[in-house]
């Protein structure tokens, strides 16, 4: 029993980076209401300090060891501190490429930055949960501020609708996650992951059936979040709804967040259940990879192109995880790092192309692109190619480990699977090389920007044929992180 | 005695449960949400849990539901819009309760959660305080999520605001100090133009 004398400090130094961001956003928070509507450019250059000095601390205090803290609540390990470094980096990335946008939409306010960083914080405590209440709480710390900003665009219908539909769905696969804890909670008695790994052991078969009965409603809840076939209604509507700024902000760095929350639940809490899981995830992750890939075709407007491009990404995440090897799990991490690359310049192209009343959404507004911005055509070209997993961009490299990965326990057809569903995907992402290089562009306008998104994006899409060529470096790092 | 005293809330519980979403009055439908808090806050008194119940009573049925009340009322809700679709939609609604509430009694049951299975744990002594001792865990062992719950509700407020505070755009008032600092220059302009040949 607890009682005040027993009692010990917590040790704060592995939480360091979220405390930072914590305070520098309440910093932030307060200090916009002094700034002019016109100066918000403070506020973003604060928002951009933050996410490097977060970074700074993240690396200067990793250690390679794992560290509990907060009674076991919080956990600093490798696999953390590198999906943390990749959140900022995604973030500061997706602040560059949206300020232009922003400000033509007169958007450009503190609460993007403010809900973006506190975004970022639940990001954050979701990788380093420890415990089904830490992982719960930085989950809607997460999306509380998602279903703000996706509506924060308050004079668009089609912002609002997707705002709603985002946070009714959102809070139904809530209800769902926490109903699947409860019966685990029951079932094991501990809200530690840890300890319900040990618990789940030695489960006799009758209570081995209430914990499946969570298991499933915890996958539910999951695949919700993650855009998972069948339950990834929301997520085209949402990105098409909601302002460019904002969907490059949910598909990207979220994602990153959502891998580490399957990783901490099913791997470290349900590991010892991974034969009844995996059928389920199979089933998820071939159904994503066919409706993804084969809606996709049907799209005319490049957001929901790219909403249905992210389903079929996420069947290929989860098939790494199914595997259930330290293979898997690395290479599903890899893939779950170069995806949020691939989104930020995905999404920031279209951002680049978009300026003041005119929303470079649809698929006919690339037409001719090579003609306007022979760069950037290629910049798109090489996105696309790396998207679609084409030789020698990181995407190839992402789909290669995974597609070992499966075949490394034996499930072949299930990598055939893949391989099929994703030759069906080059079908759209060519479309739009073609559509970039082989037609006249119908608008001939020059392109609206500034010259820090130029770099940024040059950089991000150079850093993804980088990648593809020396792919060592980072592998290395996710297999370390696992390991 | 215990369990009769269950069964009559849990009953009381589910009626208004299922009465909040198929009466036609919406104030009626948040009183009865009110009857359903506070028939579960009965039975976590019955759990010896008389803190939350209490908590419970004091913040939701207190505080939110009259607040929930105030919007009911204020707003105008066009119920025949809200009804529109119920009756097509009731039968997959049905299905899928039926299917799930076959599941839950199924696994849930007595048959593994019975008092066999799961001993019911002797009753507290009456010195003994459930405040005290989740006040004790609460600041200790809890302290990150207490504190991560804090963050949520920043967040909340930030966004209430963000999605409903406007500015007023025109507002018509006169600012002395620049009236007092009007030159002639700024009132009229004058336009220099070339003269023109005047037609016939």
């Amino acid at each position: 029993m607890m009682t005040p004398s027993s009692f010990e400090m917590p040790n704060l130094l592995p939480a360091v980076p979220e405390i930072f961001v914590l305070t520098a956003t309440c910093v932030i928070l307060l200090a916009d209401l002094y700034v002019r509507d016109d100066k918000k450019v403070i506020t973003y250059l604060m928002s951009l300090a933050t996410l490097v000095g977060a970074a700074v601390l993240t690396i200067t205090l990793h250690t390679g060891e794992t560290v509990l803290t907060f009674s076991g609540s919080f956990v600093s390990d490798p696999m953390g501190d590198v999906l943390k470094v990749f959140v900022y980096l995604v973030t500061a990335a997706v602040f560059v490429y949206s300020r232009n946008y922003l400000i033509a939409r007169n958007l450009f306010k503190g609460e993007f930055f403010t809900l973006g960083l506190f975004g970022v914080l639940g990001m954050m405590v979701l990788i380093s949960a420890q415990n089904m209440l830490t992982l719960y709480l930085g989950l809607e710390l997460l999306s509380l501020c998602m279903y703000a900003m996706v509506a924060l665009h308050r004079d668009s219908i089609n912002a609002t609708e997707a705002a709603m539909k985002y946070f009714v769905l959102g809070a139904l696969a809530s209800g769902m996650l926490l109903y699947g804890m409860s019966l685990i909670y029951g079932i094991t008695g501990s809200l530690d992951l840890a300890e319900i790994n040990a618990a789940i052991k030695s489960l006799d078969d009758s209570k081995m059936m209430v914990a499946s009965l969570g298991m499933v409603l915890v996958i539910v809840g999951m695949a919700f979040k993650l855009g998972a076939v069948p339950f990834h209604m929301w997520l085209p509507d949402v990105y098409h709804g909601a302002p460019t700024a904002i969907t490059l902000y949910i598909s990207a760095a979220p994602k990153i967040a959502a891998f580490a929350m399957v990783m901490r639940l099913l791997v470290e809490g349900l590991g010892d259940m991974h034969v009844q899981w995996q059928e389920i995830l199979i089933i998820m992750a071939v159904l994503s990879m066919a409706v993804g890939n084969i809606v996709a075709i049907a799209q005319a407007n490049i957001k929901r192109m790219l909403a249905y491009s992210t389903i079929s990404h996420v069947g290929f995440l989860l098939l790494g995880i199914l595997a259930g090897t330290a293979e898997g799990y690395s290479s599903a991490m890899f893939y779950a790092i170069t995806y949020a690359l691939m989104a930020a310049g995905g999404f920031g192209m279209i951002l680049l192309l978009s300026r003041s009343g005119f929303e470079a959404d649809r698929l006919e507004d690339f037409k001719g692109l090579s003609e306007r911005s022979p760069w950037f055509a290629f910049m798109m070209l090489i996105l696309m190619f790396s998207m679609a997993g084409v030789p020698p961009t990181v995407g190839f490299y992402a789909k290669l480990a995974v597609l070992q990965s499966v075949v490394g326990v034996g499930l072949t057809w299930l990598a055939v699977l893949g391989v099929i569903f994703s030759i069906i995907g080059v079908f759209y992402y060519l479309r739009v090389i073609k559509l970039m290089y082989f037609d006249k562009p119908v608008d001939t306008s020059p392109l609206e920007t500034t010259a820090d998104m130029r770099i940024i994006l040059s950089a991000n899409a150079l850093g993804i044929l980088y990648l593809g060529l020396m792919p060592g470096s980072l592998l290395a790092l996710c297999v370390a992180a696992i390991g | 005695m215990e369990q009769t005293i269950f069964y009559i809330f849990s009953t009381v519980l589910v009626l208004s449960a299922g009465a909040v979403v198929t009466v036609r009055n919406p104030v009626f439908a948040a009183l009865f949400l009110v009857l359903a808090f506070f028939t579960s806050a009965a039975i976590w008194i019955l759990l010896e849990a008389e803190f939350l119940a209490l908590t419970l009573v004091l913040v939701y049925v207190g505080a939110v539901m009259v607040l929930f009340l105030f919007v009911v009322m204020m707003l105008d809700i066009n119920l025949t819009v809200l009804r529109e679709g119920f009756a097509r939609y009731l039968p997959v609604g049905l299905l899928v309760a039926v299917i799930m509430v076959a599941q839950l009694v199924y696994i849930v049951g007595p048959a593994r959660f019975g008092l066999d299975k799961f001993p019911a744990p002797p009753p507290r002594d009456a010195d003994y305080s459930n405040t005290r001792e989740i006040g004790l865990v609460l600041y200790t062992e809890y302290l990150f999520a207490f504190e991560l719950a804090a963050v949520i509700l920043v967040v909340a407020i930030i966004a209430a605001i963000a999605l409903t505070l406007r500015k007023r755009v025109k507002t018509n008032f006169m600012k002395p100090e620049e009236q007092v600092l009007v030159k002639s220059k700024d009132r009229v302009r004058l336009v220099k133009m070339a003269t023109e040949k005047q037609d016939d």
